[in-house]
């Protein structure tokens, strides 16, 4: 065959050149919207974005209209959400996280049996649920029987919602780890439970991590299933069985009250990078333990 | 000329049967009795049953769901599997074809693991007095000392593979089983290897799966030869290699097949 410019190593290159610039190119893009709705919320909120946001409650809707009126920046912040959405989260955590990774072990462990297989498309099933539904659900599990909207509820309703997570980052981080190590295990005379603990769960410890912060992260801005479980608070409130607030509520009280209109910006913005932090949190030490 | 009867057997195989599926014996009825601080070299085809064999030693096979096991398997007298499997392992000490440090252990803590495992407490004088027994006897020592605190996964392969066996060395068993402990190795690695295991004769007593006739002549005591499942052969090394006895030993060794 003559060798043509089309069949070199050049035009190969050249190429392979070509679809990597296309790729960056593509990835730039989808990363647009990213930085416009970054942009728009710091150009608006960075105005409200300030110590008053992290340490005082929401104003209500009369303070905030006489400043409106005078013409002064909205009193108050968000103290009373990020209280609430660290209560909810903290017990959500505690809810799912043990659970989910004790199914996440019995799925590593019983791979073909027909109850794993079974628990493993629950699992994927529960994963596609509205996560209105699932506030729904809670509400008749959780809110009815108590007799009143709380934040135990509001942490029910998003642990649901981080368990197929956690229950899946557990069984793939179990199950990429190499036989030969629970074999090691084992042949030490460990029992079973023990390199489990000792051995098995450390070694997968970086993938499980991992994936229960995205797990959180994912569940942080929820707010249709809060709105039927803990309802929200004007006050700050550590009582689990009461209703309690959370930023996504907040928000969501700030966009039907035109007086409060001004403080959906700087709580969105700050929602957005907590949930950023988060992942890249999360992702930089998927990274760091990889290359060990 | 087989091995005189020995009442004294640290190993004792009686009619030993392993099955994956019904019917189909991985180890079929292998009987041999072993002699303390003695090397024994398992040697036959690929899919014989070596491991399966060493591993139903320790019971590590019963990791294996529906798998099936008669006979009888002595060890210093008692029946292993009417032992605690914990127990039995602990005694019976096996050491991996690739050399499989627990990744989030440091190179103290893994020589340490066993104890961890098997809750076992120690004082901080018998910890260091253990790891630096056992990083002595399999000859780390001297390279690892000042690296106690790395993770055990950062020393080459060979090295990790020492640290493995000290590993298995820090619970003193009784025997040793080696699955192709070299055959991840390189030569030079193996010859320390290889070296080690005939040091550890005065305190242990060995078995070892290999795929290299060489290394069963340099370093064994004794040969087994297995063929689809069976023990065809059991004798002296010097003797398997110079006269065997089975026509299909000879011609495993001389190339025949395999
Ligand atoms: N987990 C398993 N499930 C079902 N059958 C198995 C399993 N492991 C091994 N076998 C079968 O048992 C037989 C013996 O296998 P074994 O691993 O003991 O052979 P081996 O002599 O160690 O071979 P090699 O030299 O390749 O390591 C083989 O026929 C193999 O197919
Ligand atoms: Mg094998």
């Amino acid at each position: 065959m003559k060798k043509t410019f089309f069949s070199g190593p050049r035009y190969r290159l050249a190429k392979s050149r070509l679809f990597f610039y296309a790729v960056c190119a593509f990835s730039f893009v989808s990363l647009i919207p990213l930085f416009l709705i970054l942009g728009e919320l710091v150009q608006k909120g960075y105005k409200q974005f300030n110590i008053d946001l992290f340490t005082r409650v929401a104003p209500s809707s009369m303070e905030a209209m006489l400043a409106r009126i005078s013409d002064d920046p909205l009193p108050g912040g968000i103290l009373n959400g990020l209280t609430g959405t660290l209560l909810i989260l903290t017990i959500a955590i505690l809810l799912a996280i043990p659970s989910g990774i004790a199914t996440g072990i019995y799925l590593a462990e019983k791979q073909d049996k027909p109850l794993a297989r079974f628990v493993r498309s629950l699992s994927d099933l529960l994963q596609g649920i509205p996560s209105i539904v699932i506030g729904v659900i809670v509400y008749i599990w959780v809110v009815k029987p108590m007799s009143g909207y709380s934040a135990l509820a509001g942490s029910v309703a998003l642990a649901i919602m981080m368990l197929p997570m956690v229950i899946r980052s557990t069984e793939e981080s179990l199950k990429m780890l190499p036989l030969s190590l629970k074999e090691a295990g084992l042949s030490l005379g460990g029992s079973y439970s023990r390199v489990m603990m000792r051995i098995l769960l450390p070694s997968a410890f970086s993938g499980l991590f991992t994936g229960s912060l995205l797990a959180v992260s994912r569940v942080m801005g929820e707010t249709a299933p809060l709105l039927v479980t803990a309802l929200g608070a004007s006050t700050v409130n550590w009582d689990l069985s009461h209703p309690v607030s959370a930023v996504s509520l907040l928000i969501w009280e700030f966009y039907n009250d035109p007086n409060l209109a001004g403080l959906i910006w700087s709580s969105s913005l700050l929602l957005l990078l907590l949930v950023l932090g988060i992942n890249l949190f999360a992702k930089s030490i998927a990274q760091k333990w990889k290359i060990q | 000329m087989e091995n005189s009867i020995n009442t004294d057997y640290i190993l004792e195989l009686k009619e030993v049967s392993v099955a994956y599926s019904p019917g189909k014996n991985a180890v079929d009825k292998v009987s041999a009795g072993i002699c303390p601080h003695t090397v024994t070299a398992i040697m036959g085809p690929s899919g014989c049953g070596k491991s399966t064999l060493l591993r139903a030693i320790n019971r590590l096979h019963e990791l294996y769901q529906d798998i099936t096991t008669t006979g009888e398997i002595l060890l210093k007298g008692q029946n292993v599997f009417k032992m605690n499997p914990m127990k039995v392992r602990r005694l019976a000490g096996m050491v991996f074809q690739r050399p499989n440090p627990f990744p989030t252990m440091s190179i103290y803590g893994n020589v340490l693991a066993g104890y961890k495992l098997n809750n076992i407490r120690l004082s901080r004088s018998e910890k260091d007095a253990i790891v630096e027994q056992s990083l002595r006897s399999v000859n780390l020592w001297e390279e690892v000392k000042d690296s106690l605190n790395q993770k055990g996964t950062f020393l080459s392969g060979g090295q990790q593979q020492r640290l493995c066996i000290a590993r298995t060395l820090a619970l003193k068993p009784e025997l040793l089983l080696m699955d192709e402990p070299t055959s991840a190795l390189d030569p030079i690695s193996t010859a320390r290897i290889e070296e080690l295991i005939l040091e550890l004769k005065e305190q242990y007593t060995t078995i070892i799966v290999t795929h290299n006739m060489s290394q069963a002549a340099r370093i064994s005591d004794n040969s087994m030869f297995m063929y689809l499942g069976e023990l065809v052969e059991f004798g002296t090394t010097k003797q398997m290699f110079t006269k065997p006895v089975n026509k299909r030993t000879e011609d495993y060794l001389t190339g025949a097949f395999g």
